[in-house]
């Protein structure tokens, strides 16, 4: 039985599901990286992706348009991300709690906007699978990576661009500066506001996109509350991955993985309690982060509303 | 930056900032005295009486109701019935089916002037849905139904306050000895039993996926008639069961039969809301799906070959033509093939051969006569 | 110096924040075709329109209580507790176990027993990811959130399983929940109500938690631990102890708001399968309802009746006026939102106050980025 698991098909299976699986939290995390890194807590990453995953999902089920339906979930999203940086910068409310205000805000109103404007439980034709010659057919990797639909591409191409924006550009300098020590970037003449409406907004465009590739990519269907959790997981794993898109990168992973793990034990029968293979990605996630004890620190500013009278 | 132009900007910033909390501060205190009025002017006009019901909500209006055979004689006042429901009541399944058994009713009963429908969805905190029970008896329902297996205990408190009301809740057969309780369930293993028997004879790789919620209740019931059922027709077929852990996580279920398919499944079956990405993933890869709970055809007209579709308004009628001549509880019901209130709905765009469809009816017919019995675990 | 009506106002503003949100939701209920005024007082009347609906309102408020005292020790100590679901869950199921197992001590010692487990359990919960926090690093918002998700499976584990209700471990249909407590052990309820000790007891303990955050070592400590952890440390305090004991603490109070729940209200552990199901997101809840009551243990007091008022009178407005429940968690929202965002009004007020006494630095919450500056990071 337990050998089984690991034969080529098996572990190809784990791998390409990982792979998907990790999608929507990859677009989510990496989007809540840039918040925290300049100093903004966003809980309420879960509100923006189900508002943009509904949103996607009735677009392209009513004009037909994938790309238009990516579209509405990019503008829902801005706007979910342009409601909290108002929240957050000019108002200075606590950036945790104001979160989860726009995660309930989220959940009823894609639910809401849902059963007043659809009624039933339908499908739309998601992006497909993108065949690219000549890589997609070497066997086992091509299966596992490049069989993949373009929303998924997307995601991974996501981790490199971030990383040169944050790391490479002025706007990253800027980022960072802001996370760190908001003060003294203000007296260098960075406007701190500007800088964090942008990583705000941004944040909530990748959210929406990221609830986009659930209902117009990967499922290609919309049922309230079908996040269930993953956008608290996507937070969650910006601190795994220490604030770098390639830590973060590697969270997502590690939690698809053995979510995808768990998956197949079960199919193969494999006699464990159906709850404690449930449970492996969530402990496997907190003990692999334990085992990699660092001493890395949050951005110094995190949570910290900024406030220009000091 | 020069330290004038900063303190300038601080300055409009200041000034912006207390005008605008100048502006904010009126319009709170005007809001807070409109909707002062407005509630005071409500509350002057009576409002702890019985509230004004909308009946059926315009969702699922129906024209013209025709007139069925009346099951009862035409009660001079309307019949109301308040409902209690875990989830939403389009979930395509478990609250679904009650709802849609209800319209049905509401619509043989000669409408919402007949038959006033009210409803709380979405009851999941036993709390919430105890309080919404309590109120409803209060306020004099003829039957008040708790739609789920964990709003049993509060039944069982509320009942005995409430002798006049009729109360009913599923999926169980506990009445608790009292005289006001109906209690209601699904043998969804024999639905699950013909879906096994179909499924073995379907599946050309000997190698059969399940998704599945928690290991419990209904769920449970089905898939282990749904395994007896694949058992007793074909031994060497592989059923693999997945439960996911959930009633809400899509994705996972999704991904589950992603796994089965990769697994060698070739048909595909599961139960409760989430399996909707289930279906999809059967769909893509021309894996066959059966159904339970609720018709899940439209969602993959070309795989979906047969669903076990709860039909509780034969248990319904019966309650309440008990309750009308005035026996308030006390019995349990169950919803089997036998009584119609388990009915196999086969999707008439899926081609099942003459053989095939030959088996599925006798099956079913042998369930009803007991000739098949199924064994669970 | 201070006005009475400024008074006022401050602690007012949380009241006028929610009613501005819900001034918001009534253009949504216009669009859904619902009478605002009726649905507003159906919510005004759920809450407080009789003697058993103020009853139902302190039912609800009474975890939200437990929730927020803790939250009002951690927030304080300057740690992000949002693992409160999970924590309520291992409490219950740790002190429903005890009152399984000991049923034949009397009741009193039982439930005095049953409590203090919850009050470990909740403990342990909370206890683990400071430790975590403290030693290795690990951010209390991953931990939190991971350590929720595991305590669900863990509860359905246990209750399908080793816990279940030796009544349904017969049935074929294994409905998740225990057996149920013996009458003995019931925490006294104000009957015909459901009101029951517990609210009682929360109330007392959110003056324990008073004194202990503010006459005490410990909670000094932990005050100065959330001010400033640097200066802390220097002044000899450990902080990471500290740091653990304000989340086994905070943990510690959510899982006897879960020990409470089953005593009190549900006398046995019952779940769908989600968190909020048992819980009914009182540890989300709880949280909001401790910013309302600005972090003071007292304040949380009024605090979590007013948010309990409101959740209890929403479900309600949902029976009365038939608006999906989503519209509900819509509402919820945007009181959250407004109450957060109103903050500002009461911090600009008390800093043009300092300011006008003459001091130079005006700030009334001590902000951590200046204080840090100071110590010389």
């Amino acid at each position: 039985m337990i050998t089984e698991l690991f034969s080529t098909t098996v572990l190809i299976g784990i791998l390409a599901s990982g792979i998907r699986l990790a999608t929507p939290y990859l677009y989510a995390a990496i989007g809540e990286t840039f918040s925290q890194k300049s100093g903004v807590l966003n809980l309420g990453v879960e509100g923006q992706m189900l508002l943009g995953c509904f949103a996607a999902f009735y677009v392209t089920f009513t004009t037909g348009s994938l790309w238009l339906g990516l579209l509405a979930a990019i503008a829902v999203g801005a706007l979910m991300g342009l409601a909290m940086a108002f929240v957050t910068v000019n108002l200075r409310a606590q950036q945790g709690i104001s979160g989860i205000g726009f995660y309930l805000f989220g959940l009823g109103m894609s639910d809401l906007l849902f059963q007043r404007l659809m009624g039933t439980v339908e499908t739309v034709q998601g992006f497909p699978k993108v065949y690219i010659p000549g890589l997609s057919e070497i066997p086992g990797i091509g299966e596992i990576f490049f069989n993949q639909n373009i929303l998924v591409y997307g995601a991974y191409l996501l981790v490199p661009l971030a990383w040169f924006v944050l790391n490479k550009t002025t706007l990253g300098l800027k980022i960072r500066a802001v996370g760190e020590n908001p003060d003294a970037a203000d007296s260098l003449g960075v406007n701190v506001a500007r800088v964090r409406y942008f990583t705000i907004i941004l944040g909530g465009i990748l959210s929406g996109v990221a609830g986009a590739s659930l209902s117009i990519a990967l499922l290609n269907v919309f049922q309230q509350n079908m996040t269930s959790g993953l956008g608290f997981i996507a937070v969650a794993l910006v601190y795994f991955g220490a604030w770098h898109p390639v830590g973060v990168l590697g969270g997502a992973l590690l939690f698809s993985m053995v979510n995808s793990l768990q998956l197949w034990v079960q199919v193969l029968g494999i006699q464990i309690p159906s709850d404690i293979a449930v449970m492996m990605p969530y402990v496997l996630t907190i003990l692999v982060l334990v085992a990699t004890v660092s001493r890395v620190r949050a951005p110094s500013a995190l949570t910290k509303p900024f406030e220009r009278d000091e | 930056m020069a330290p004038g132009l900063f303190v300038m900007k601080k300055m409009l910033y200041e000034t912006k900032i207390v005008k605008m909390e100048k502006k904010m501060k009126k319009l709170a205190w005007l809001l807070t005295l409109i909707v002062v009025l407005s509630l005071s002017l409500s509350a002057c006009g009576g409002s702890t009486a019985a509230p004004e019901e909308a009946a059926a909500p315009e969702a699922t209006e129906e024209a013209a109701p025709e007139e069925a055979a009346a099951e009862e004689p035409a009660a001079m006042e309307p019949f109301r019935v308040a409902v209690v429901m875990p989830s939403a009541i389009n979930d395509l399944a478990f609250s679904q089916s009650m709802y849609d058994a209800l319209l049905l009713i509401q619509e043989e009963m000669g409408g919402p002037e007949m038959f006033e429908i009210v409803y709380s969805e979405n009851m999941f905190v036993v709390d919430d849905a105890a309080a919404a029970i309590r109120d409803y008896a209060s306020q004099g329902y003829d039957l008040v139904i708790g739609h789920g297996s964990q709003y049993g205990s509060s039944l069982q408190e509320i009942a005995p306050d409430f002798p006049e009301t009729s109360f009913a809740w599923g999926t169980t057969s506990e009445t608790f000895g009292q005289p006001n309780i109906f209690a209601y369930s699904a043998s969804s293993q024999q639905g699950g039993y013909v879906n096994g028997v179909l499924a073995a004879t379907l599946s050309q790789s000997a190698t059969i996926g399940v998704v599945g919620p928690i290991e419990v209740g209904d769920a449970k019931l089905y898939v282990d008639g749904f395994k007896a059922g694949v058992a007793a027709t074909n031994p060497a077929v592989t059923v693999n069961v997945n439960y996911i852990g959930s009633f809400s996580d899509v994705a996972l279920a999704s991904e589950a039969a992603t796994t089965h398919i990769s697994a060698g499944a070739d048909v595909l079956t599961g139960t409760a809301q989430m399996v909707v990405g289930a279906i999809g993933k059967a769909e893509e890869a021309n894996a066959l799906w059966f159904g339970t709970q609720s018709n899940q055809t439209s969602l993959a007209p070309s795989i979906v070959v047969a669903n076990q579709v709860y039909h509780w308004e034969v248990a319904l009628r019966e309650m309440i033509s008990m309750i009308q001549s005035g026996e308030l509880g006390g019995k349990a019901f169950d919803a089997t093939l036998a009584n119609g209130g388990e009915v196999m709905e086969f999707n008439p765009d899926y081609a099942l051969s003459d053989d095939a469809k030959a088996l599925a009816d006798s099956t079913i017919q042998g369930i009803i006569d007991g000739s098949i019995t199924i064994t669970l675990p | 110096m201070r006005s009475k009506l400024s008074t006022l106002f401050d602690a007012l503003l949380p009241i006028i924040a929610t009613l501005a949100a819900l001034a918001v939701g009534t253009i949504m209920l216009l669009l859904l075709k619902v009478n605002p005024i009726e649905a507003y007082a159906a919510l005004w009347d759920g809450a407080f329109g009789s003697a058993n609906s103020f009853a139902e309102t302190l039912v609800k408020a009474t975890p939200l209580l437990l929730v927020a005292l803790g939250i009002c020790i951690s927030f304080r100590g300057d740690v992000i507790n949002i693992g409160g679901e999970g924590q309520m869950i291992v409490g219950a199921v740790l002190a429903t176990w005890v009152g399984l197992t000991f049923t034949e001590a009397p009741g009193w010692v039982v439930i005095t027993l049953a409590l203090l487990a919850g009050f470990v359990g909740g403990g342990v919960w909370g206890g683990i990811p400071g430790v975590l926090k403290a030693y290795f690093n690990v951010n209390e918002i991953l931990s939190t959130v991971m350590m929720n998700a595991i305590a669900v499976q863990l509860m359905n584990f246990l209750l399908r399983g080793p816990m279940i209700d030796p009544a349904q471990a017969e049935l074929a249909s294994k409905i998740p929940q225990t057996a149920r407590l013996i009458d003995e052990f019931h925490l006294a309820r104000l009957a015909p109500t459901r009101l029951h000790a517990g609210a009682l007891i929360a109330v007392v303990l959110a003056v324990v938690v008073y004194i202990l955050l503010w006459r005490t070592i410990w909670g000094y400590r932990i005050r100065a631990v959330g001010q400033n952890p640097h200066a802390s440390r220097y002044a000899g305090i450990k902080v990471s102890r500290y740091m653990v004991l304000a989340l086994l603490l905070s943990g510690a109070f959510a899982g006897l708001a879960g020990a409470v729940q089953v005593y009190g209200v549900n006398y046995r552990m019952i779940t769908d399968g989600s968190a909020s199901g048992f819980t009914g997101s009182a540890g989300f809840n709880g949280i909001v309802a401790a910013l309302f009551g600005q972090l003071h243990p007292l304040w949380s007091i009024p605090a979590s009746i007013l948010f309990g008022a409101l959740l209890v009178g929403a479900n309600k407005m949902q029976r009365v006026v038939q608006v999906p429940s989503a519209l509900i968690t819509v509402l919820n929202g945007l009181v959250v939102v407004f109450v957060v965002s109103s903050e500002i009004w009461r911090h600009r007020r008390q800093r043009r106050r300092l300011a006008a006494a003459g001091e130079e630095d005006a700030q009334s919450k001590p902000d951590q980025t200046q204080v840090q500056k100071e110590a010389g990071q």
